[in-house]
C-alpha cells in the first residue's frame, strides 16, 4: 500500500520510504541504488539492465527491491529506468560530504565543478551542491546522469537540482 | 483496385506489429496511414517507454517507430500514406481509401486488421472553445514534431499518465506548468510520473476540476475548484489560475467509426475506454476477415498494443493459409507476454473490460 500522500500528491512520505531505505550496512560499503519505484507496474527494465542481479522481479509486474548484497551503486540501471525513479546514493564520498547521482533531462546540463541548487521531492530548494560528475554518454541516451554532493542526512531528500542561469 | 492479402489500417505500433507480423507468415500486406509519416501515437513520444525489453521499454517512443519502420521495410510491406480508409462496402467486402486530397481508391484484402488508435476527449465547462485550450495531442504535435511551444504558462487538465508525460515534456521546453489538476481523488498515472513532475516544483491537485476558462479572444486565465466524492463542485473552494494555456489530458476514446460501417457488433465498456468491437481470440470481430488491435480494440498501452498487433497480424495471415512454421509458437509466445503485461494491479481495469466483453461475445 502507497500513502496517500503519494498517491494524492505524488510525494512519498515516510512510510513509503521506510520501505526502501538502503540498510546500515550497505550505505557503509559506498555507493548504492535506491528505487523509488512503489507501485506495481508492467515495467522492468531496471532490472534487465543490471549486470549483477541486483534487481530480480518474478513478474513484470513486482516492485523493484534491491538486493544490497549485490548492488555496488554502479549506476547502470539509473538512465534506463524509464520512471527516473533511480537514485545511487554514496554516503562515503568524502569525510563530511555524501553524494546523490540522479538523471537530469533539463537544459543547461550543469558542468563538473559547477555548484548548483539541491532540490527535494516537491521541488523546493534544500540548499547547494557541487557537482562532481556528470554521464552523458551513448549508453545514458539523452538522461544524463548528475553527481552532487550533499550534507550527509540529507541523502534520502535531495532528488533534483536546479541550474542557476 | 489494389489487391492484397493483408490490408492493415493505421501505422501506429499496433498496425506495424500486425503488417510485420503477418508478412512474416508469408502473407502479402499493404498498410494504410493518413498521416504523411508510420509511427502513430509514438512519433509524439520523447520520453522513455515502460514495459519489457521485447517490446522496447527504455526506448524512446519516436526511435520505436524507427525501428518497427526498419522492420517493415526488411519484409517489402507495402505502405500507402497520406491515405485515409473513409468507409467500407459490405457487400462486396471492398475498402474505400481517400488518397491525398481528391483520389479514391478502392482496395480488396482477403483479411484486414483495424488499427486505427484513439481521439482525445474533450471536457465540458464555459468558454472551452477559447483559443488556448489545446487537447494534448495537439500540444504535444506542436511541441515534439513541430519545435512550437503552445504558450508560456500552462494548466494541464488530467493526472493520467499523458497528461503527466506531456506536463514533463513542456517543462523540458521551458513552458511552465502552473499546475496539474485532476477531478478524481488520485492520481491516475504511474506514480513514478507523478514524482517526476512534482520535483520539478509542478502542484498535482486531486480533486480538482475546471470551472470555467475566461477571456476576451484567447485564454486569459481559468478558475479551478475543488470536487466531492460525487464530483460535485464545492462553493467557496475556488482559485484563479494566471495561464495563457490550457492542456485537456482526461483520456482518449477507441476510433471505431470504420468498425461501425462494416456492422461489427460493438459494445460500450467503460474500462475498455467507450464503444469497442466484440472480438475473439483471435482479434477477429463478428465481422469475418475483420480483426482488431491496439487503442482501437481498447484504450491501453503501445507495449500492448504491439503484441496486440502481433497477434492480429499472425493470425489473419494464417486464417488466408499462411503460416512460416512458427505460427504456433509466435502465438503462444505473444499471448503470454500480453497476460504478463496484464497480470498487475494496473491491468485489473481492462482485464475486468475484457472479461465483460468476452460475456458479450457469448
Ligand atoms: C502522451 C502519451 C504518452 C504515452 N506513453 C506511453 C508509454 O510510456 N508506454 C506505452 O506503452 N504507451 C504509451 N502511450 C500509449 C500509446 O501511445 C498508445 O497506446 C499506442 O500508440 C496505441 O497504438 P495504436 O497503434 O493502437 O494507435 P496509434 O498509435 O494511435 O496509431 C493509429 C494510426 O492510425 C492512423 N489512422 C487512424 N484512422 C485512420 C484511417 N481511417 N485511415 C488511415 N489511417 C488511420 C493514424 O494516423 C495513426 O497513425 C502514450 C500515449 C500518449 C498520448
Ligand atoms: S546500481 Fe548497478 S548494481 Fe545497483 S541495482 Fe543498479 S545496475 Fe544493479
Ligand atoms: S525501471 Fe524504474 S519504473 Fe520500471 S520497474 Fe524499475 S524502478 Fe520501476
Amino acid at each position: 500500500m502507497v500513502s496517500q500522500r503519494l498517491l494524492r500528491e505524488g510525494v512519498a512520505d515516510e512510510t513509503d520510504l521506510k520501505e526502501i531505505i538502503p540498510p546500515d550496512y550497505a550505505l557503509d560499503k559506498g555507493p548504492v541504488a535506491v528505487a523509488e519505484c512503489f507501485q506495481e507496474i508492467p515495467c522492468n527494465p531496471c532490472s534487465t539492465y543490471c549486470r549483477r542481479g541486483a534487481i530480480v522481479l518474478e513478474n513484470i509486474n513486482d516492485r523493484p527491491i534491491i538486493d544490497y548484497d549485490r548492488c555496488n551503486g554502479c549506476t547502470l540501471c539509473v538512465s534506463k529506468c524509464p520512471g527516473l525513479a533511480i537514485f545511487v546514493i554514496n554516503k562515503n564520498f568524502s569525510e563530511d560530504e555524501a553524494t546523490v547521482t540522479l538523471p537530469y533531462e533539463f537544459l543547461p546540463l550543469p558542468k563538473k565543478g559547477d555548484v548548483v541548487i539541491t532540490l527535494d521531492r516537491y521541488g523546493s530548494p534544500v540548499g547547494k551542491g557541487k557537482v562532481v560528475r556528470v554521464q552523458n554518454t551513448r549508453y545514458n541516451d539523452k538522461t544524463p546522469l548528475i553527481t552532487v554532493t550533499v550534507p550527509k542526512d540529507m541523502i534520502m531528500n535531495v532528488r533534483n537540482i536546479k541550474v542557476e542561469a | 483496385m489494389i489487391n492484397t492479402d493483408v490490408a492493415v489500417i493505421g501505422g501506429g505500433p499496433a498496425g506495424l506489429s500486425a503488417a510485420i507480423a503477418a508478412a512474416d507468415m508469408g502473407a502479402h500486406v499493404t498498410i494504410i496511414d493518413r498521416n504523411h509519416e508510420l509511427g502513430g501515437q509514438l512519433l509524439k513520444q520523447t520520453h522513455m517507454f515502460f514495459g519489457s525489453r521485447e517490446e522496447y521499454a527504455s526506448t524512446r517512443g519516436f526511435d520505436i517507430a524507427n525501428i518497427l519502420k526498419e522492420e517493415l521495410k526488411e519484409r517489402s510491406v507495402e505502405v500507402l500514406l497520406n491515405t485515409t480508409a473513409v468507409g467500407y462496402y459490405k457487400d462486396d467486402g471492398v475498402w474505400a481509401l481517400e488518397e491525398g486530397e481528391d483520389k479514391f481508391v478502392k482496395l480488396k484484402a482477403k483479411k484486414t486488421i483495424v488499427a486505427t488508435g484513439a481521439m482525445e476527449r474533450h471536457l465540458l465547462f464555459p468558454n472551452n472553445d477559447l483559443p488556448g485550450i489545446y487537447g494534448a495531442g495537439a500540444v504535444q504535435t506542436l511541441m515534439n514534431q513541430y519545435g512550437v511551444m503552445p504558450g508560456k504558462k500552462v494548466l494541464m487538465v488530467g493526472a493520467g499518465n499523458i497528461g503527466l508525460i506531456v506536463s514533463y515534456q513542456l517543462l523540458q521546453a521551458g513552458v511552465e506548468v502552473s499546475a496539474i489538476i485532476d477531478a478524481a481523488p488520485a492520481i491516475g498515472g504511474y506514480l513514478v510520473h507523478a514524482s517526476k513532475v512534482r520535483r520539478q516544483g509542478v502542484p498535482i491537485l486531486t480533486s480538482y476540476t475546471v470551472k470555467r476558462a475566461y477571456g476576451n479572444e484567447v485564454l486569459e486565465g481559468a478558475t479551478i475548484v475543488k470536487v466531492d466524492e460525487g464530483f460535485r463542485q464545492i462553493p467557496g473552494t475556488e482559485i484563479d489560475m494566471d495561464i495563457d494555456t490550457m492542456c485537456i489530458a482526461v483520456g482518449l476514446n477507441p476510433l471505431v467509426e470504420l468498425l461501425w460501417q462494416a456492422g461489427c457488433k460493438m459494445r460500450y465498456i467503460p474500462q475498455l475506454g467507450g464503444h469497442v468491437p466484440v472480438k475473439d481470440e483471435d482479434y477477429e470481430t463478428t465481422v469475418k476477415g475483420i480483426y482488431v488491435a491496439g487503442d482501437a480494440a481498447e484504450i491501453e498501452e503501445a507495449t500492448s498494443a504491439m503484441v496486440e498487433g502481433r497477434l492480429a497480424g499472425l493470425n489473419a495471415a494464417h486464417a488466408i493459409g499462411f503460416d512460416n512454421g512458427n505460427y504456433a509458437r509466435e502465438k503462444d509466445n505473444a499471448l503470454k507476454r500480453l497476460n504478463a503485461l496484464r497480470s498487475g494491479p494496473v491491468g485489473a481495469k481492462i482485464r475486468n473490460g475484457l472479461l465483460k466483453l468476452a460475456e458479450e461475445a457469448v
